[in-house]
């Protein structure tokens, strides 16, 4: 890890929780805005680093220090209660208080905290999660994916800090998660508030993440900005088929005729299905390392729409002998293709060498 | 006319003070990880295993003349207190004791710390989640703690035959009355008495259970 920009990464979370079995031991920086997702296998400590920054949990050894507030410094003796921490949480499963309907459960916070706006801070919540319709209703008259929806709208209409998310979508069914991802993809979009979001998900790390971090045995792995860090192949975040590259792009142009649109990215454009988003509009891009293959030239009379022109940086041995997953760079990007180790040595590519692209498949990502 | 009064009034008091007494005990039983957890757990069940005339023989020496509580009641001038509807009270309390807290502190168990930290992150201070959160997901819980003590306190006997007496307009509740007219012979008036309690308790028990279906409803 590099030394943190202190400009503009704004919170520090420095823990040590023995544990059985292993250590807690982490020292994050984490940047002030944007969705940081702490990414690793179940047991690997992230729930635990959720509670502690909530203050749910005491660390032995800690210091939460959010923008200019200390939340806790044990060197110290610094340590608030939760409900003095201005941050809101949503919890794995359902958390919504059975005795109160919706609008009750809405108005809980909002009820306990002293700020501005408190009318438009619910509506906008209400709004943005889209529930005014269960307002009247009983928590045990919703379906999973409502439940998690109001209870995100609860967690922000005390104008938190910081949101903490931890696996909120592991309950619920995969229809029900591709329900709520859109809402979530909407909160980053649109709100200001910096969210800590714990998964062992691939598919909502890839689709939410701005910045990862990620956590193994307590300890932190790797950690950076989602484009580097998921390309990265000295610490492969992803696994198996889910290895590939995410890239920062936008909507560039609309091809009517043929429904498809391309986005632009930093080192070339991309040819996808027109999902109708408009020109300009901010996407990610998910490039699976499967679906690229390395070619020595530039080809020709191929139905596959999309080639780019790269430099290759590394070539490491994938999880079968017989693939290799090859780092290529574009521009100011990175991809990653799987190929394989006989196909890459007939064309007698090495580390270094120009290259060709061709891409069979571009997931759009909001 | 006058036991059955007094057995209200004796079975409402208990009950009414057993839920405030019952409700942080059972509380800190559902939560503490103190060592004292157990001990405090098996003293409080005791009343259930003892047989009431125990309860009563020791309660009739502690408040008697030369007991502790019986000394330091004579010395606040209250007299002792033993054979008042006060010492009947006391011993009510500790005889249902069990059977108030046990419900409440399953009600807590089961809720689980989760609302409460849900609450705390959205701001609410421990007591106000207590009274706001707890609470009120508990109510089934305090019910039933209600319908058990109530039930409990009306059924008593040997207590009330230990500390009590048999005093009319103090301490003679239904059950001693229905004693003392078997003793005389009078089986007419007990048989009144025993069917007025039994269709008595039986419609306590029925508005409450019924009370506690359509909280159930609101809280599944």
């Amino acid at each position: 890890m590099s030394a943190p920009d202190v400009a503009d990464l704004h919170h520090r979370v420095r823990l040590r929780v023995p544990r059985a079995g292993f250590a807690l031991d982490v020292d994050l920086a984490l940047p002030a805005r944007g969705i940081t997702v702490l990414f690793g296998a179940s047991g690997s400590g992230k729930t635990t680093v959720l509670r502690c920054v909530a203050g749910l949990e005491r660390a032995q050894e800690g210091l939460v220090q959010i923008g200019d507030e200390v939340w806790q410094d044990e060197t110290r003796g610094i340590f608030l209660p939760t409900w003095r921490r201005p941050l809101g949480y949503v919890f794995q499963e359902a958390s919504l208080f059975e005795h109160l309907d919706v609008q009750a459960n809405l108005q809980f916070g909002l009820k306990r905290t002293r700020v501005h706006g408190a009318a438009q801070t619910l509506s906008a919540a209400i709004a943005l999660l889209g529930i005014e319709k269960l307002l009247p209703r009983q928590p045990a008259q919703l379906s999973g994916g409502e439940r998690q929806r109001v209870a995100i709208a609860r967690a922000l209409t005390t104008q938190p800090r910081l949101l903490l998310l931890d696996e909120p979508l592991a309950a619920l069914d995969a229809a029900r998660k591709q329900e709520i991802l859109p809402w979530l993809e909407r909160l980053r979009d649109e709100l200001h508030t910096p969210m800590l979001y714990v998964t062992h998900s691939a598919d909502e790390l890839v689709r939410l993440a701005d910045h990862v971090v990620l956590l193994d045995q307590g300890r932190v792995v790797s950690a950076g900005p989602s484009a580097q860090t998921l390309s990265s192949l000295s610490h492969p975040v992803l696994q198996g088929e889910d290895v590939g590259a995410v890239l920062a792009a936008h909507i560039a142009e609309h091809d009517s005729r043929w429904h498809l649109c391309r986005a632009r990215f930093d080192g070339g454009s991309l040819w996808m299905r027109d999902s109708g988003l408009p020109v300009g509009q901010a996407v990610r891009l998910r490039v699976l390392a499967r679906d690229v293959s390395v070619l020595s030239q530039a080809p020709r009379d191929t139905s596959i729409q999309n080639h780019l022109p790269c430099t290759i940086d590394e070539i490491v041995p994938d999880q079968h002998p017989s693939q290799l997953l090859v780092q290529c760079r574009v521009g100011g990007s990175v991809l990653l293709a799987r190929v394989t180790a006989r196909a890459l040595h007939s064309l007698g590519l090495r580390a270094g060498d120009a290259a060709w692209l061709q891409l069979k498949s571009v997931a759009l990502l909001r | 006319m006058q036991a059955i009064r007094l057995t209200l009034q004796l079975a409402t008091a208990t009950t009414l003070l057993l839920l405030l007494l019952a409700t942080p005990l059972a509380w800190w039983l559902a939560s503490t990880r103190s060592r004292w957890r157990a001990p405090v757990s098996a003293l409080v069940t005791l009343p259930l295993v003892l047989p009431p005339t125990v309860l009563g023989f020791y309660l009739l020496v502690l408040m008697g003349p030369d007991g502790a509580v019986g000394r330091l009641t004579t010395a606040l001038g209250w007299g002792t207190l033993n054979f008042s509807f006060t010492g009947l009270l006391i011993g009510s309390l500790i005889f249902s004791l069990p059977f108030a807290v046990q419900p409440i502190q399953h009600a807590f168990e089961a809720i689980g710390p989760r609302p409460m930290e849900v609450a705390a992150t959205l701001r609410a201070r421990p007591l106000d989640a207590f009274f706001s959160v707890a609470l009120p997901l508990a109510r089934p819980g305090l019910l039933t703690a209600a319908i058990l003590s109530f039930a409990h306190t009306v059924g008593e006997f040997g207590v009330v035959l230990m500390i009590g007496g048999n005093i009319p307009g103090q301490t003679r509740v239904v059950s001693m009355q229905i004693y003392s007219h078997v003793e005389a012979g009078e089986f007419t008036q007990a048989h009144v008495l025993s069917a007025g309690m039994v269709v008595l308790s039986f419609g306590v028990l029925l508005a409450l259970a019924l009370m506690k279906r359509r909280v159930g409803r609101v809280m599944p």
